[in-house]
């Protein structure tokens, strides 16, 4: 078993992150207006909570910063100070620190100060205003709070101004009081009704020193007046300790206030010290609390308190005497820090069930993996058990039918493990939005939706960096300047919006901003100067903003500090393609301009159609597919010299061999009785491929090629298949994207590169 | 003496630490999220001792004292308050409320189950 | 296999040698993973006419290199005899193609030397070194040169 500590500490971090999550929601919810205290709270505790783990693992910096904000947020929490738009800008950027802080204590990195230092001081700045406020404020609600639970309050604790922990002693005062004290106790009702206990209290100078106690019983009246719900009890006790005063003075810290306290040294005892130390507090307010009151037991418990009845009057009354020796137990340590360092006694007992545990990634990678070579395993079992002509209904068949939907049962639940909610990635971006804005002077608000869509942990991860290039470059290149925007009858705050869906088995994840859309003239302009195009080319519309994704291509005339760092839109592409992605652009002069990225669920497993072309086997991404056909002569058409079209229904769709495409063969020589799979793409254009024959109909698990080999043009990954055999996986709209679209053959025979 | 404690607190990382510190003291660990689910929990198990933060969603720290304490039951036993402020303020709020005592977070495990012995033998 | 210098010392450099077209080659045994039959490869539109295609290698996927054509021999003759070695390099993973694997050897450094500097008509060679076993050439194979480079997509 591993170091408790380090698992509560990294459990810590994976709170923090929840927690910061929760901060933003609060924040977003307040910057919208939201006026529930409540939304308020839970941004306080947030913060309070990530102080107060980050104390227990002594991450002073985190607990610095959050302290402040935590004040502020006490403030706001207690509607003493009302946050407008930009205080709350600062809250945003404050929770964006917090979480920078949490990650670097927990990757150990070290904290730039030029980071924290100017919110500090703005966040110091806020509550240096409230600073007066703040000081009477700190005696106020202490009563004011107190009204719920009845009448009273503590009028007059003399030690409120003090923010000690503890009621401390002039130092070294108590430190030269070698020999031990002696202690007189007598506790208030109070101090019962609050669920103490004398006997414990008595039990803990016990373990300072040798005890010598008194009880001082005169004051218990005759039976006939003894009021069970009245403290009579008065003990006198001698500690001959080492300890000093403050050592005393903790044990009573809980009783303060409710009983008569008087502590004084043995010997040589400075006077100066007696008043410090005479923590007399006589509080009756307390008594009355509407607190369930019930006798005082303890005295009847205590062993010194049976002789009670017979306790003879006077200033030195003859005491009953009883010495407690000290049990083997720790004598006189000195220090705190020595008993805070003894080692824990027992091994920890299982305790509550838990309704979540921490699972190393690589274990469900594992899993996943193991579960991908599971679902290989069973097909080619299935398979063997088909070739080997058994009986669709024996016994064997069942069992391996059953055996098959466990399969997939299990990698359904193993798939989900590594799903998650898309909101932590997008909170991100809010982040990104909001310092990008800020540093190209614009006003800019991202708008969120879906973001508890759930999405592959890894393509979460794999998302982010092309995520935070769109979303700058949207701030950037894509929003006005306030002035155009103003001066185009637009509101001053420009908007990126971030949405994610299901759609049809992939993630539909959309970056839009509402800004001037593109800029067709220039971006056609800055490819003939690049030479991406030749001037006369003839492009539409979409051609042209196609060209965003060319590389080296980059619209900014000024390269700004944000998204000119020499990355563009083809990086963006590349990535999202790795993740088995595709992106589009659509745009709309004067409206804006949308990023659409559909991506797979799960990098893991695939539904899929085998098709059989030019003697390989292929799988098709069942979601790409529309439908299936076989082709009549009257279907084709014939379009120019060397393609065709296909009739379906009212539309015409272009005609591609597969065979031809991939490289497998030339044209064939006629389509007709051809079978075709009509693909449907993202952008609604549609395409027909013709297939030599369709074999079957399954799950598959994605083998990537590109680690092993790289990527190939058309093809999204391989697959294992029940034969052991490798089929690849095909990219639908890559290959369509690509396509040459010949359908008749010409003499060449190597005109089919891509 | 081994102790039977139920400790409360909305922060799981400040649960995870009670439940080592206790449970390495030799006491026996009952956790609750809020006051709500700690209110729940106390219908099943009689702690010796309860312990409770008192930030907390649904049913903060002074609320749930308070219904404990409105408990004839559970008028008498110990309940220590989990604070981040040491502040005079909060420790009188918490004793107004019905608290016996109070920890001051981040805890010192030896601490703990000191103040732990003060209030519950 | 022939049973000869199998001492091996320090200053020297264990070879697994194996047969391409009528030529002798090596790799370091270091890189190599495992030697196993050949099997029908799944060919990758659009690549290179020596990469064959991939195969299932115990559920990953690997690439194989058909050496001779690599190496610009002529096309080995396909048979039952081929032998897939699959070699590590660079964090990566390829089945290479060969007629046949020959023998292990134990080369001191000092009996390797560098091809000699031929104005080939290839733009980069695929021989780190040479050395002579019983009046045999081996070359000594620079793996790097023959994988394929990894990104040569046409996106």
């Amino acid at each position: 078993m591993s170091d408790p500590m380090a698992e509560i500490r990294a459990s810590f971090f994976i709170e923090a992150e929840e927690l910061l999550e929760s901060l933003q929601d609060g924040l977003q919810l307040m910057v919208d207006g939201d006026t529930d205290p409540e939304t308020v709270n839970v941004v306080f505790r947030a913060v309070h909570s990530i102080k107060g783990g980050a104390g227990a693992f002594g991450l002073d910096d985190l607990v610095a910063f959050a302290h402040r904000f935590e004040t502020v947020m006490d403030e706001v929490r207690a509607e003493r100070f009302h946050p407008n738009a930009e205080t709350i800008r600062l809250f945003f950027s404050c929770a964006d620190i917090l979480g920078d802080l949490v990650r670097a204590a927990r990757d150990d990195e070290p904290v730039d100060e030029a980071v924290t230092a100017p919110v500090l001081e703005k966040l110091e700045l806020l509550v240096g205003i409230e600073e007066e406020v703040e000081e009477e404020l700190d005696f106020t609600p202490s009563t004011l709070t107190l009204d719920f639970s009845g009448d009273g309050g503590l009028p007059d604790l003399p030690d409120l101004p003090d923010l000690e922990p503890f009621p401390e002693p002039i130092d070294g005062a108590g430190s030269e009081a070698r020999s031990g004290f002696r202690v007189t106790f007598k506790p208030h009702v109070a101090l019962y009704t609050s669920g103490n206990e004398p006997l414990y209290l008595l039990r803990a100078l016990r373990d300072l020193g040798d005890i010598t106690l008194t009880c001082d019983c005169s004051a218990i009246p005759d039976l006939p007046n003894f009021d069970p719900e009245v403290a009579y009890l008065t003990w006198d006790i001698e500690v001959a300790t080492e300890e000093d005063h403050q050592a005393v003075v903790e044990v009573f810290e809980f009783v303060e206030g409710l009983c008569e306290l008087v502590i004084t040294p043995l010997s040589g005892a400075n006077p100066a010290e007696d008043d410090q130390s005479s923590i007399d507090m006589a509080q009756s307010s307390l008594a009355d609390l509407p607190i369930a009151p019930s006798p005082p037991t303890a005295p009847e418990d205590l062993p010194s308190a049976q002789p009670v009845v017979e306790a003879p009057k006077g200033p030195e009354p003859a005491p009953i005497v009883e010495t407690v020796a000290t049990p083997d137990a720790p004598t006189p340590q000195t220090e705190d820090e020595t008993s805070a360092s003894t080692p824990p006694r027992t091994p920890p007992t299982p305790t509550q069930p838990r309704a979540t545990v921490r699972v190393d990634l690589e274990r469900i990678d594992r899993l996943v993996n193991l579960v991908g070579e599971l679902v290989i395993n069973q097909a080619m079992l299935s398979q063997s058990v088909t070739e080997a002509g058994l009986q669709p209904n024996s016994p064997v068949s069942t069992g391996l039918e059953e055996f098959q939907q466990l399969t997939r049962d299990i990698q359904e639940s193993v798939m989900m493990i590594r799903a998650q909610p898309i909101k932590s990635l997008f909170q991100r971006m809010g982040r990104i939005v909001r310092e990008s804005s800020a540093s190209v002077g614009k006003d800019a608000r991202l708008h969120t939706d879906g973001e508890n869509t759930e999405v592959d942990k890894t393509v979460i991860e794999r998302l982010a960096d092309p995520l935070t290039h769109m979303i700058r470059n949207a701030v950037d290149h894509g929003l006005e300047t306030t002035e155009q925007r103003l001066a185009a009858g637009k509101p001053a705050e420009g908007h990126v919006t971030l949405t994610a869906r299901h759609r049809s088995g992939r993630i539909l994840i959309e970056v839009a901003d509402d800004g001037a859309g593109i800029n067709r003239a220039r971006v056609r302009q800055k490819a003939v100067e690049k030479g991406l195009i030749s001037e006369d080319a003839a492009l539409s519309d979409s051609d042209i903003d196609n060209l965003l994704f060319m590389p080296g291509f980059s619209t900014a005339a000024e390269v700004s500090n944000l998204s000119g760092r020499g990355v563009g839109m083809d990086v963006v592409r590349s990535a999202i393609q790795a993740l088995g992605g595709r992106i589009t652009i659509t745009s709309q002069e004067g409206k804006g301009t949308t990023f659409s990225i559909s991506l797979p669920l799960t990098l893991a497993v695939l539904d899929g159609m085998v098709v059989r072309v030019a003697g390989e086997t292929l799988v098709v991404p069942l979601n790409a597919i529309l439908e299936t056909l076989t082709l009549t002569d009257n279907d084709l058409k014939a379009l120019g010299p060397e393609t065709h079209v296909v009739q379906i229904r009212s539309g015409f769709v272009p005609l591609l061999d597969l065979g031809a495409e991939l490289g497998y063969r030339t044209p064939c020589e006629s389509y007709v009785g051809g079978i075709v799979l009509l693909i449907g793409q993202e952008d609604g254009n549609h395409a027909a491929l013709v297939v030599d024959a369709i074999e079957d109909q399954r799950q598959v698990v994605i083998k990537g090629l590109e680690a092993s080999y790289g990527r190939v043009p058309g093809i999204a990954a391989a697959t294992i298949l029940g034969d052991g055999q490798i089929a690849l996986i095909l990219d639908p709209v890559d290959l369509v994207g690509q396509a040459s679209g010949r359908t008749k053959s010409p003499k060449s025979q190597f005109a089919l590169e891509a | 003496m081994s102790l039977e404690v139920l400790a409360v607190d909305d922060s799981r990382t400040m649960r995870d630490m009670l439940n080592l510190a206790l449970s390495s003291a030799g006491f026996t660990a009952h956790l609750a999220e809020d006051g709500e689910h700690g209110l729940e929990v106390l219908k099943t198990i009689e702690p010796d001792v309860i312990i409770t933060d008192i930030n907390m969603p649904r049913l903060d720290g002074f609320g749930f004292i308070n219904a404990i304490r409105s408990e004839e039951k559970w008028s008498r036993v110990p309940i220590l308050v989990l604070t981040t402020e040491s502040a005079d303020e909060l420790k009188a709020k918490a004793r107004a409320a019905g608290a016996t005592g109070w920890i001051v977070k981040p805890f010192d495990p030896a601490k703990l189950v000191k103040a732990l012995q003060m209030v519950a033998g | 296999m022939t049973e000869q210098n199998k001492h091996i010392d320090s200053d020297s450099v264990e070879l697994l040698s194996f047969r391409v077209g009528d030529q002798d080659y090596s790799v370091d045994i270091m890189s190599v993973r495992e030697i196993r039959g050949s099997a029908k490869a799944t060919s990758l539109p659009h690549s290179p006419s020596f990469v064959k295609g991939v195969i299932n290698l115990r559920g990953t996927v690997l690439p194989i290199i058909d050496l001779a054509a690599r190496l610009g021999l002529e096309n080995g003759v396909e048979s039952e005899r081929n032998v897939i070695i699959v070699v590590d390099f660079g964090g990566r993973t390829a089945g290479l193609m060969v007629d046949a694997v020959s023998d292990i050897l134990a080369i001191p450094h000092d009996e390797m030397q560098p091809p000699p500097d031929l104005a080939a008509d290839q733009a980069h060679t695929f021989v780190s070194a040479l050395t002579v076993v019983d009046d045999r050439m081996i070359r000594i194979l620079d793996l790097a040169s023959v994988f394929p480079p990894r990104d040569e997509e046409a996106a």
